[in-house]
C-alpha cells in the first residue's frame, strides 16, 4: 500500500513537471536533417519515465531534455555509437530500445528461440510416437457389412441427412 | 513416478514454476532501473548554491566526507513525503546532506523550504537538469550516498523512507565513514 502510494507520488510529480514545462518549446531545430537524425537516434532510447515509450514517442520533460542533449552531441559532431555510449553510462543498458547481446542478455535473446526449439522437438516426438502406435484397424465381417450398409443407402451417412430441427 | 504419472503433472508443475516466476516479479519495483552509476565517481559539476548564488560548490569540494546528495524540486509531490524524514536525519547530524534542486526556480525553491524546513548543507542549483543527467536522474526524489572518496555508493530511487535509512542508508554511510 505504501509503495502504491509512493508511486502514486511519484507519478503526480513527474506529470506536474511535464505540466510546469509545457509552455517551453522542445528546443527543435529548423534544419529538418538534424532534427531527422535526433529523432533516429531518439527511436533507439527508452523514455526512463514512461517506460514503453521511446524518447522520440515521449513528451516527458526528461524525454525532451535528453532530445535536446542529442541534439547538441550530434551538432558537436558526435556519432550516434558515442551517444549511445553517454546515455548508457548514464542511465544503463534499459535506455536501449533494443537490448544488447552480453552475457546477462544472453537467455533474453536467445531463450524464445530455445523454448520453441523444444515446442518443435515435442510436437516431432510426439507425431512419431502416434505413427508408431497407430495398428491397422481390424475389421470384422459385421463391420464390413455395416459400412456396405451405410455406403449403398441413399441418404448417405447419417450426419448428411437433413432432419427437421435445421427449420426451428 | 510413472511415465504417465510424470506427464499427468507436468503442466501442473510447469504452472507452479510460472506462478513463481509471476510472484518474485510482483515484488519488484519496475521504476526501480538499476543505476550504472553504483561504484563510479559522481560525475564533475560546479553549481551555484541556491542560498547564496554567487557561491559554488564543485564535485571535488566535497571530498573527504561521507555525504548524501538528496535530488528535489518544489514541484516535486513525492518530496513531500519524504522531506520530514531528511529533516529528521538532519537534526541527528549522523550524515550531512545536500540538496540538488533539479530543474526548478529558485524563488520556488527558497519558499518551499522555507515551509516545509531545510535539511540542507547547501542545496546546489541545477536549473537545466544537465547534473541530473550526469547522475542518471529520471524520476524526483532521488538520493546518492557518496563515499570520501567522490564515488557514489548508494542510490535511492523515490523517496527516503525511514525504514530505507534504518537498513540501508545509515549503516552505508557508517561503514563508508569508519573506513
Amino acid at each position: 500500500m505504501k509503495v502504491l502510494l509512493i508511486a502514486l507520488g511519484l507519478c503526480l510529480s513527474l506529470s506536474l513537471s511535464a505540466l510546469a514545462q509545457a509552455k517551453v518549446a522542445p528546443n527543435a531545430s529548423a534544419d529538418p536533417a538534424l532534427e531527422a537524425r535526433v529523432m533516429v537516434i531518439a527511436e533507439e532510447l527508452r523514455c526512463l519515465v514512461c517506460q514503453n515509450e521511446t524518447i522520440a514517442a515521449s513528451h516527458a520533460e526528461l524525454a525532451i531534455d535528453l532530445k535536446n542533449q542529442i541534439r547538441i552531441k550530434l551538432t558537436q559532431g558526435q556519432s550516434q555509437k558515442e551517444i549511445l555510449n553517454f546515455m548508457v553510462e548514464r542511465y544503463g543498458d534499459f535506455v536501449l530500445y533494443r537490448p544488447p547481446l552480453k552475457s546477462t542478455t544472453v537467455l533474453l535473446w536467445l531463450g524464445p528461440f530455445v523454448l520453441l526449439g523444444i515446442a518443435v522437438l515435442m510436437l516431432v516426438l510426439n507425431v512419431r510416437r502416434r505413427r508408431r502406435g497407430e495398428q491397422p484397424v481390424a475389421m470384422s465381417d459385421e463391420d464390413h457389412a455395416k459400412a456396405r450398409a451405410l455406403l449403398a443407402s441413399p441418404l448417405g451417412t447419417p450426419l448428411d441427412t437433413p432432419t427437421h430441427n435445421s427449420h426451428q | 513416478m510413472t511415465s504417465t504419472t510424470f506427464k499427468r503433472f507436468l503442466p501442473l508443475g510447469i504452472f507452479i514454476v510460472l506462478i513463481g516466476f509471476l510472484a518474485i516479479g510482483l515484488t519488484l519495483n519496475p521504476r526501480e532501473v538499476p543505476s550504472p552509476l553504483i561504484n563510479k565517481p559522481l560525475p564533475q559539476f560546479k553549481l551555484a548554491v541556491l542560498s547564496a548564488p554567487d557561491k559554488t560548490i564543485a564535485a571535488q569540494d566535497m571530498l573527504g566526507k561521507v555525504w548524501l546528495l538528496n535530488v528535489w524540486a518544489s514541484w516535486c509531490v513525492a518530496c513531500r513525503i519524504e522531506h520530514p524524514v531528511l529533516v529528521e536525519l538532519a537534526k541527528t547530524k549522523q550524515v550531512a546532506i545536500y540538496g540538488l534542486n533539479y530543474k526548478d526556480k529558485s524563488p520556488a525553491a527558497i519558499a518551499w523550504l522555507g515551509k516545509f524546513g531545510d535539511p540542507y548543507v547547501h542545496s546546489l542549483v541545477d536549473a537545466d537538469g544537465l547534473v541530473g543527467i550526469d547522475l542518471g536522474v529520471y524520476g524526483v526524489p532521488e538520493t546518492f550516498v557518496v563515499d570520501k572518496q567522490g564515488v557514489i555508493r548508494y542510490k535511492q530511487i523515490g523517496p527516503v523512507t525511514p525504514e530505507a535509512l534504518r537498513d540501508t542508508i545509515l549503516p552505508l554511510v557508517k561503514k563508508l565513514s569508519a573506513s
